[in-house]
């Protein structure tokens, strides 16, 4: 019981997140109206995967550190859950560009055309292929402790060379997406009172979300793998 | 230094691979101008980054794999890691330059010259070159522990190097007389050659993890 309250406030805050999140009021802006509401899914779900990359590469850091082959199995899992978030929060982004920047005027595809090429998604979409890039790479490498060993140094290296350019680039390129002065959500001005109320603890909700499914899963790999983990 | 001199070496005897090289960056430009003449600005732009990113991988990706295990091994026994990986980087980042200049030559001599300041658009080419060599050095030091390297390097390069790969392509507009908010240009530099520094550092912490087999 001691351990698992972070479960509980995880629940509690994401009964809170959709409960609120669909009840309260919201500011109507003239475009968004109530499709604001999926700030709390959409954007936190990016909040996570970020996170969770990052927990991920610090794990990277600790088994070059002790050559531990445990903690290169936390990184893996870690990375995969993450890439989840940003899938998920691909979706949601996509629900959201359906009501708010896809024109019925316009004939499908030339959207959707514009919608590809905006610069916010192009790094995200570059922060998932890093880490399928991750995957396909720890795949071909059939050496337990060199997989582990390359795969931790191609992880924090792209993070390294990935994260500055996700915060920087998108504040040079044009774009429809909001947040291009700073981030999105963060900033205190665009965001209102009420919306903060709903929107730290939804943060905080879906990111120990990602750790718990992490934990599981982790805890599998940890049984299935048992064999080898004991004999060394 | 000494390593660097001895990939320096080696270059000269195995002189096939890198005038294979040479010949890889000739051919390619000779095929663009067949295929389109003189272009636009932004064609020729987009064209010239496009063709330096090929010839760099090209260029880096046999500096890991030509070099045999046995040979490894006897550097392993002689030096230690980040000096080697720094001879690497240097040798590999003046290799860039070289065939930078030969890219940018041909690319004059066949597309003709759109830049309104040539000057301007030199340094920048010269600053992407010594980036993307630089990435792609550490790169071909991980897939070369892995198989299928050659294939294995566009997977793992593609999405790092895009970033970078963007930011000097609207750099580069600069040359072509677009006009920017004043700092911006300034910026960019900067933050180019911080990502070079800081590339240059994790190589050589991270090197010699990948070296010990």
């Amino acid at each position: 019981m001691k351990k698992s309250w972070w479960k509980i406030l995880c629940v509690v805050l994401l009964v809170y997140t959709v409960l609120a999140g669909l009840l309260m009021p919201v500011p109507a802006l003239r475009q968004l109206q109530e499709t604001i509401r999926n700030l709390y899914f959409h954007v936190c779900m990016w909040f996570a995967m970020m996170i969770l990359f990052t927990i991920s590469v610090v794990h990277s850091v600790n088994y070059l550190r002790s050559l531990n082959l445990q903690k290169d199995i936390l990184a893996k899992e870690y990375a995969s859950t993450g890439i989840l978030m940003g899938l998920l929060g691909y979706a949601t982004g996509a629900i959201w560009a359906s009501y708010t920047w896809a024109d019925p005027n316009n004939p499908a595809f030339a959207s959707f055309g514009s919608i590809v090429r905006e610069p916010k998604l192009i790094g995200a979409a570059m922060a998932l292929l890093i880490y399928f890039a991750y995957f396909v790479l720890r795949s071909s490498i059939p050496d337990l402790d060199k997989r582990a060993r390359v795969s931790a140094v191609y992880n924090i290296f792209a993070y390294a060379m990935l994260f500055p350019s996700i915060w920087i680039i998108p504040r040079l390129l044009p774009s429809l997406h909001p947040g291009k002065e700073g981030n999105p959500a963060l900033n205190f001005n665009d965001i209102d009172a009420r919306m903060r109320m709903v929107f730290y603890p939804a943060v905080i909700g879906w990111t120990l979300l990602g750790v718990w499914i992490t934990t599981i899963k982790i805890r599998l790999t940890l049984l299935t793998e048992k064999n080898w983990l004991n004999a060394k | 230094m000494t390593l660097f001199r001895k990939d320096w070496m080696l270059e000269m005897r195995q002189q096939y691979a890198f005038y294979g090289v040479l010949l890889y960056v000739a051919s390619t430009v000779f095929v663009l101008y067949l295929a389109m003449g003189e272009t636009e600005v932004d064609t020729w732009n987009a064209l010239f980054w496009v063709t330096q990113l090929f010839v760099c991988i090209n260029a880096i990706a046999k500096s890991f794999l030509q070099e045999s295990r046995g040979r490894m091994l006897y550097f392993y026994t002689i030096s230690h890691p980040s000096e080697f990986v720094l001879a690497k980087l240097l040798y590999n980042v003046l290799l860039m330059a070289i065939l930078n200049c030969l890219n940018l030559i041909l690319f004059i001599a066949f597309m003709g010259d759109p830049t309104a300041n040539i000057w301007q658009f030199i340094g920048i080419s010269f600053l992407g070159g010594t980036g993307l060599s630089l990435v792609f050095t550490m790169l071909a030091a991980i897939a070369s522990k892995a198989m299928q390297q050659a294939s294995l390097m566009a997977i793992l390069g593609f999405p790092v190097i895009i970033p970078q790969l963007l930011l000097l392509i609207r750099l580069s507009k600069i040359a072509f007389a677009e006009t920017f908010r004043a700092g911006v240009a300034t910026q960019v530099v900067l933050l180019l050659l911080a990502l070079d520094l800081g590339i240059v550092v994790l190589s050589v912490i991270l090197f010699p993890f990948l070296w010990k087999d």
